[in-house]
C-alpha cells in the first residue's frame, strides 16, 4: 500500500502536466488550423491571413471557436496533442515489424545497442580506474583533479569529432556512437567508485587487519562490497548519459538509424510526429534502462543486507 | 622511435610525480596543483612528440602545438561564438530555468501533497535526454539563441527544481517548532530558515545544471543555428576537416565549463559558509 500512496501524487503531477500540453495546443496549431479552415468552406475572422498573423494563438481560437477541433486533427501540427503521439509511438511500435525502417524498435535497438556497449566500456574501464585511484597514490593525485574536472566540462561536444576521427580511420557504424557513450558514461563511474572504495571507515579496515586480512582480501571483502550503493547510484546516472552520447553521435553524420537520427528526419523533412515520436521512445528506453538498474540495486543491496526497507 | 621518446616523457613525469606524491608536502596546496597540472603537460607532450613524429595527419589528430596556434589567431571568431552560445545561449536558458525552477518549488512547497509527486517526476525527468527537444524549439523559436535558451531552460530546469524542493523539505520539526515559538509565519520561516537551510541543495543542483546549459547550448546548434555559435563552428569545421578549429572550440567549451562551475562553487562557498562541508 505505501508504494500505492506514493504514486497518486506523482500521477496528478504528471496529469496535471498532460493536461496543461493538451491546453497548449490550442494556441499553439491555432494559426495553421485557421488556414486550414480558409482554406476549406469555413469562414475565419479575420479573413486576411496577414491580419492573423498579428493575433496571438489564444485570442484567435477565441475569435474561431471551430478551429479548436481542428488544432488537435493537423496532420503536420507545431505542437501534436498527446492522443496524436501516444497513436503515432502505437502506429510505429506495434503494428510496424521490429525489423522495418519504419518500425521504432528498429531504430530504438540501434540506439541501444551502441549505448549498451559504450556503457559496459565506459563502467568497467571507470571501475578499473578507480582501483588503481584508490591504490596508487600517484596515480590519485594526478589523473583524480582531471575525472573530477572532466565533469564539468561539456564532453558531449567531441561527438562530432569522434564520429569524423574514428571514420577517418575506417571504423564506422556502433563503434563510434559507443565511444562516446562510453566516455560519457566513464567519470560518473570513476568518481563515485573512488568515493564507494574509499567509503569502509579505518575502524573497519583495522578490523581487518586485526584478522591478518591481505590486500585482496581487503579489496574483496571489504572495499568492494562496501563499494555497491555507490557504484549503483553511479551507473543510474551513466546510463543515461550514455543514451544521450549515442543519440548526439547519431546526429551530425546523418546516420540513417536510430532515435537520432529518427529526430533529424522528423526535423528536416517537416514530420513533427517522427521527431516526438522518436524523443518519447528515447524517454521511455531511459526510463526503462534506469528502472531496470534499479531493480538490480535493490535485489543486490537486499542480498547484501544493505537493502534496508527500501 | 616516436614511442621512445614518448616512453621517456611518461617516465618522466610519472617519477616526478610519483616523487611529489609520496613526499611529505603532497597535501599543501600548491603540491596537490602542481602534480594533476605536471600531468596534463605529459600527456600534451605525448600527443605533440606521437602526433609530429608518426606523421599523424592533422584531419585524424591536429599536434597541440597547431590547436594553440589556432586558437590564438582566431580569438575574434571563437569570442563571437562564446558571445553567441554561452553568453545568449546558456547564460540566458540558465537564468530562466532557474527562476521558472525556484517558483515552482515555493509554490508547489505550500501543499506536502504535490512535493511529494514533484520529486519522483522531477527526478525522472532530470534523467531523459531533453538535449533531444532541440529540433522542436528550433522549429518555434527559429535558429537564434533564443530556441537554445528555451533547450537549456528545460534542461537545467528539472534539476535545480528537485534540488530546491528536496532541499525545502531539510529542517527538522525542532527548527521549525523554535519559528513557530517567535511567532513567525509562513514566509519568515521560508527566508529566514527554510531557504538558508536548502541552500546546500540548491547549489548542487545549480552546479550540475552548469555544465547541462553547455551541452544543451552547444548541441541545439547542431539542429540549426545562424552562421555562428559554438555548435555551429563546430559542426561546419569538422565537415571541413578543420580538425584543428574543433579543438579550438573545446578549449573554449572546456574553459567555459570549468569557470562556470568555479563561478557557483565560489557563490556557494560565500553564501553557505556555515554549513558543515565548507568549514
Amino acid at each position: 500500500m505505501t508504494s500505492l500512496r506514493g504514486i497518486i501524487p506523482a500521477a496528478t503531477v504528471v496529469g496535471f502536466i498532460l493536461a496543461f500540453w493538451t491546453l497548449a495546443v490550442i494556441p499553439m496549431n491555432a494559426h495553421l488550423a485557421a488556414d486550414m479552415a480558409a482554406r476549406g468552406d469555413i469562414v475565419v475572422t479575420p479573413v486576411a491571413p496577414r491580419d492573423r498573423q498579428d493575433l496571438s494563438g489564444i485570442t484567435l481560437a477565441a475569435k474561431n471557436p471551430a478551429v479548436i477541433a481542428m488544432t488537435y486533427t493537423l496532420d503536420r501540427p507545431r505542437l501534436p496533442s498527446p492522443h496524436q503521439v501516444a497513436a503515432e509511438m502505437y502506429d510505429t511500435i506495434f503494428t510496424k515489424a521490429p525489423t522495418s525502417r519504419r518500425s521504432l524498435v528498429y531504430h530504438a535497438w540501434v540506439t541501444l545497442s551502441a549505448t549498451l556497449l559504450g556503457f559496459v566500456i565506459g563502467t568497467t574501464l571507470g571501475v578499473l580506474l578507480a582501483v588503481g585511484i584508490v591504490y596508487n597514490r600517484t596515480m590519485d593525485k594526478s589523473v583524480m583533479p582531471w575525472a573530477i574536472t572532466s565533469q564539468t566540462i561539456p564532453i558531449l561536444a567531441l561527438a562530432p569529432m569522434i564520429i569524423v576521427m574514428l571514420g577517418s580511420i575506417g571504423i564506422q557504424g556502433l563503434l563510434p556512437k559507443s565511444v562516446i557513450s562510453a566516455y560519457l558514461s566513464f567519470f560518473p563511474v570513476v568518481v563515485g567508485m573512488v568515493k564507494g572504495l574509499r567509503s569502509p571507515d579505518a575502524m573497519q579496515l583495522d578490523l581487518l587487519r586485526t584478522y591478518n586480512a591481505n590486500r585482496p582480501q581487503g579489496f574483496w571483502k571489504l572495499r568492494l562490497p562496501a563499494s555497491m550503493p555507490y557504484l549503483f547510484a553511479s551507473l543510474k546516472i551513466g546510463i543515461s548519459a550514455a543514451l544521450v552520447g549515442a543519440i548526439v553521435g547519431e546526429l551530425p553524420t546523418g546516420a540513417r538509424a536510430g532515435f537520432g537520427a529518427r529526430m533529424l528526419v522528423g526535423d528536416q523533412y517537416g514530420q513533427p510526429m517522427v521527431t516526438w515520436a522518436a524523443l518519447f521512445g528515447a524517454a521511455i528506453t531511459a526510463a526503462l534502462l534506469v528502472g531496470i538498474l534499479s531493480m538490480i540495486e535493490r535485489r543486490a543491496l537486499r542480498r547484501m543486507g544493505m537493502g534496508g526497507a527500501a | 622511435m616516436a614511442f621512445v621518446y614518448a616512453g621517456l616523457i611518461w617516465a618522466l613525469g610519472w617519477f616526478i610525480n610519483a616523487r611529489l606524491a609520496n613526499s611529505p608536502v603532497s597535501d599543501t596546496r600548491l603540491v596537490s596543483l602542481l602534480i594533476p597540472a605536471l600531468f596534463g603537460v605529459t600527456i600534451i607532450a605525448m600527443w605533440e612528440v606521437l602526433v609530429t613524429m608518426l606523421g599523424v595527419s592533422p584531419i585524424i589528430l591536429p599536434p597541440p602545438s597547431m590547436i594553440a596556434a589556432r586558437f590564438v589567431t582566431e580569438i575574434p571568431i571563437l569570442w563571437a561564438d562564446f558571445e553567441q552560445t554561452i553568453l545568449k545561449g546558456a547564460m540566458t536558458g540558465y537564468v530562466v530555468g532557474m527562476i521558472a525552477a525556484f517558483a515552482i518549488a515555493i509554490l508547489a512547497d505550500r501543499s506536502p501533497f504535490l512535493t511529494k509527486g514533484i520529486l519522483p517526476v522531477g527526478a525522472f525527468m532530470a534523467a531523459l535526454p531533453i538535449v533531444g527537444t532541440a529540433p522542436i524549439f528550433v522549429k518555434w523559436l527559429g535558429s537564434d539563441w533564443q530556441s537554445k535558451a528555451a533547450v537549456v531552460g528545460v534542461m537545467v530546469f528539472f534539476p535545480i527544481l528537485v534540488n530546491t524542493v528536496a532541499g525545502l523539505k531539510d529542517t527538522s520539526a525542532m527548527q521549525r517548532d523554535l519559528m513557530r515559538t517567535y511567532g513567525a509565519g509562513y514566509w519568515p520561516t521560508l527566508f529566514k530558515l527554510r531557504l538558508p537551510a536548502a541552500l546546500p541543495f540548491i547549489f548542487n543542483g545549480l552546479k550540475i545544471a552548469t555544465t547541462l546549459a553547455l551541452i544543451g547550448a552547444i548541441v541545439a546548434e547542431f539542429f540549426g543555428s545562424p552562421t555562428v555559435g559554438m555548435g555551429f563552428r563546430i559542426s561546419t569545421s569538422v565537415g571541413q576537416l578543420a580538425l584543428d578549429m574543433v579543438w579550438a572550440e573545446i578549449v573554449v567549451a572546456a574553459l567555459a565549463g570549468s569557470a562556470f562551475y568555479g563561478a557557483m562553487a565560489f557563490l556557494e562557498k560565500r553564501v553557505t559558509f556555515w554549513h558543515p562541508s565548507q568549514r
